[in-house]
């Protein structure tokens, strides 16, 4: 279930133009995503898909980040722990001026900075590379332990639901709770696909907000995909020192935003070429700069029909969910 | 050498307000004037090593100078991905410090013995590793990695804090120690045999052979000038650690020897590559691998026969 559970939540309601903005960065991120896995004939575009509206929003109104000073110690800093979906983390470092665009197009390729799993050497932005999963938080909390001392910064860490299978992450979350390491949030995406299954199928994750709550976490579930939700919960992030850490749980659909890659386990390995690329970048529309091809009509945001998270129970084998190419294996 | 390193950190710690320490629920008796007297730079992760290493790492990102301290394995094999990727590859300023490397808890296990672990951190990129001989080495390497900026390693023993050296110079990473300087067999020993060792060059000495004696605490940069002069210089380079023979110091010398000039033959003493018999305390199990004064000494001497018979 995507609902919002913002009830109880003391930050103030998103401006519409904030949420007007962040909802087309997030096209742009959508774009960039597809085109650099396409080029680089690298996997994961639809965990790049299914976290597009969360970065988007992070990098469009919540972090205090300085593309010109990108090591400032007042940062505040963000962890992909989820590092396989870096294509729109390079992307909106890169629209956000950390470094040029034109690297975007490396991606993946011979002789690139751009690794395909997050890499921080050599790109300005990038907090903490990974790859490995149930890295970041860890390290996240590590970050706001030290932090708490010194400053205002707030430590973000994105983690995939999959990456909740690693104990690692509950060692951190269970230090975190105890000490009450208030600057810190962790963001779930929840698109309850991992690598060959769903994650009922594999590591029954339920009752996933009450795992965090057990651990003294305060929890927040939203729509992963709605941005004034998005933009709420996340800003509403600003916790006074001595609070509990804050796990948003953000329901999410892998692939969101290209129906045919929507709760598809095959698009975690699968590249689109030809028709599948021309029809994904239709479906996600026009970028800001108006050189999109596609129809204009923002469906990164318009189709609702399988917004909510119980739509992917059962797709499992990735031929369920309107994929065109059905003959072409996975290739984990 | 516990005892010595926690004084030698409090020292650190008061002279620089970045020194923190992250343990993982071990130290009894040790960590406890830390955490008095700096309580919000002392962190004990609980039983849990990859979070230990993960949050250190995250400390250290933001400017602390950060220590992680547990038993043999615990605070590297444990959790070795995270020093790998979180630690090494971010150039954190962490030090990774095992207490009992090699057989100091000889009586608890098998779990409890660093066998392999120097080997295993050796080969990770961008981590200096030291194990030193003593308590003065102790000092002065604990001193050396809280200046060093990056990843460290200090494997040291467990209790024994006799000192060996009436003085050091500074032990900056890849110096070594020549204690006795001799000709015909060169002994280089790292860890807490340093002790055997010097025992056994006393023992080499009363039958009439001239040793020299190196204690080469940093195993990670190692001094290659030294081990190829000692190639060169001497019919034979003993290698001895309390450590599988396969990686560690040994192999670190069999290395640079492979590629110098010189022409010693190397025997590397330390642990077989299999299982211990039994258990017991460091000075038995010592004394059963062959690693006490005498047992080094009477491998020395035979080698050194043997060779010595090749050549005739």
């Amino acid at each position: 279930m995507a609902v919002a559970d913002l009830s109880a939540w003391e930050s103030p309601a998103s401006a519409a133009s904030d949420v007007a903005a962040s909802e087309q960065f997030a096209r742009d991120l959508r774009r960039h995503a597809v085109l650099m896995t396409a080029r680089g004939g690298g996997s994961h575009v639809g965990s790049n898909l299914s976290i597009a509206d969360i970065v988007a929003v992070l990098y469009s109104s919540v972090l205090e980040v300085n593309p010109s000073d990108p090591y400032d110690h007042g940062r505040d800093r963000f962890i992909l722990s989820k590092g396989h979906a870096c294509a729109v983390l390079y992307a909106a470092l890169a629209l956000k001026g950390f470094f040029p665009r034109s690297w975007l197009d490396t991606f993946y390729l011979d002789g690139s900075m751009l690794a395909g799993h997050v890499t921080h050497r050599g790109v300005p932005g990038v907090e903490l590379s990974t790859g490995s999963l149930g890295h970041g938080l860890p390290v996240a909390v590590g970050m706001a332990t030290a932090l708490r001392r010194t400053d205002a910064a707030r430590v973000f860490v994105l983690l995939s639901d999959g990456e909740c299978d690693e104990g690692s992450v509950w060692e951190a979350a269970l230090f975190a709770g105890h000490h009450r390491v208030g600057r810190l949030t962790a963001i779930v995406d929840y698109n309850k696909i991992q690598s060959l299954g769903t994650t009922t199928e594999t590591l029954d994750l339920e009752p996933f907000a009450d795992k965090w709550r057990a651990f003294g976490w305060r929890v927040v579930e939203v729509d992963g995909h709605d941005h004034a939700q998005l933009h709420q919960a996340l800003a509403g992030a600003q916790i006074a020192e001595g609070d509990r850490p804050t796990c948003v749980i953000a329901h999410t659909v892998k692939g969101k935003g290209v129906s045919f890659m929507e709760g598809s386990v095959l698009w975690h390995y699968r590249t689109a070429a030809g028709d599948e690329l021309a029809q994904a970048l239709a479906e996600i529309g026009d970028s800001s700069n108006g050189n999109g091809s596609g129809n204009g009509n923002g469906a990164g945001h318009d189709s609702r029909t399988v917004a909510n998270g119980t739509a992917n129970n059962g797709t499992a084998n990735g031929t369920t969910n309107g994929t065109p190419n059905n003959g072409d294996k996975a290739h984990p | 050498m516990r005892a010595t390193f926690f004084d030698t950190l409090l020292t650190e710690a008061r002279r620089d307000e970045r020194v923190e320490l992250v343990v993982g629920d071990l130290g009894f008796g040790l960590v406890e004037r830390f955490q008095a007297e700096f309580p919000t730079r002392y962190h004990n992760a609980g039983v849990a090593e990859q979070a230990m290493t993960g949050i250190a790492t995250g400390l250290a990102l933001c400017g602390s100078i950060v220590f992680t301290y547990s038993i043999a394995n615990f605070p590297t094999l444990r959790c070795l991905e995270q020093v790998r990727n979180d630690v090494c590859y971010h150039q954190a300023n962490v030090k990774v410090v095992a207490v009992g490397g090699g057989i100091g808890y000889g009586s608890l296990g098998f779990s409890h013995h660093g066998t392999e672990d120097v080997a295993i951190v050796r080969s990770l990129p961008g981590i200096v590793a030291a194990c030193p001989g003593d308590a003065a080495e102790t000092a002065a390497i604990t001193k050396a990695i809280t200046a060093y900026e990056g990843p460290a390693f200090l494997r040291i023993g467990r209790a024994d804090d006799t000192p060996l050296h009436a003085q050091l110079p500074s032990l900056w990473p890849g110096r070594s120690i020549t204690m006795i300087e001799g000709r015909d067999v060169t002994i280089i020993a790292s860890g807490p045999v340093l002790g055997a060792a010097i025992e056994a060059v006393n023992r080499l000495s009363d039958q009439g052979l001239n040793p020299t004696l190196v204690s080469m605490p940093w195993v990670k940069p190692l001094d290659e000038i030294t081990v190829q002069k000692a190639a060169e210089s001497s019919a034979l380079v003993v290698t001895v650690e309390e450590h599988s023979i396969t990686g560690g110091l040994g192999g670190a010398v069999a290395e640079v020897m492979a590629s110098s000039a010189g022409s010693a033959r190397l025997l590397r003493l330390g642990f077989p590559d299999g299982f211990f018999k039994g258990v017991g305390s460091p000075d038995h199990l010592r004394t059963q691998l062959g690693l006490d004064g005498e047992g080094i000494a009477r491998s020395v001497s035979t080698a050194l026969r043997s060779l010595t018979g090749a050549i005739r």
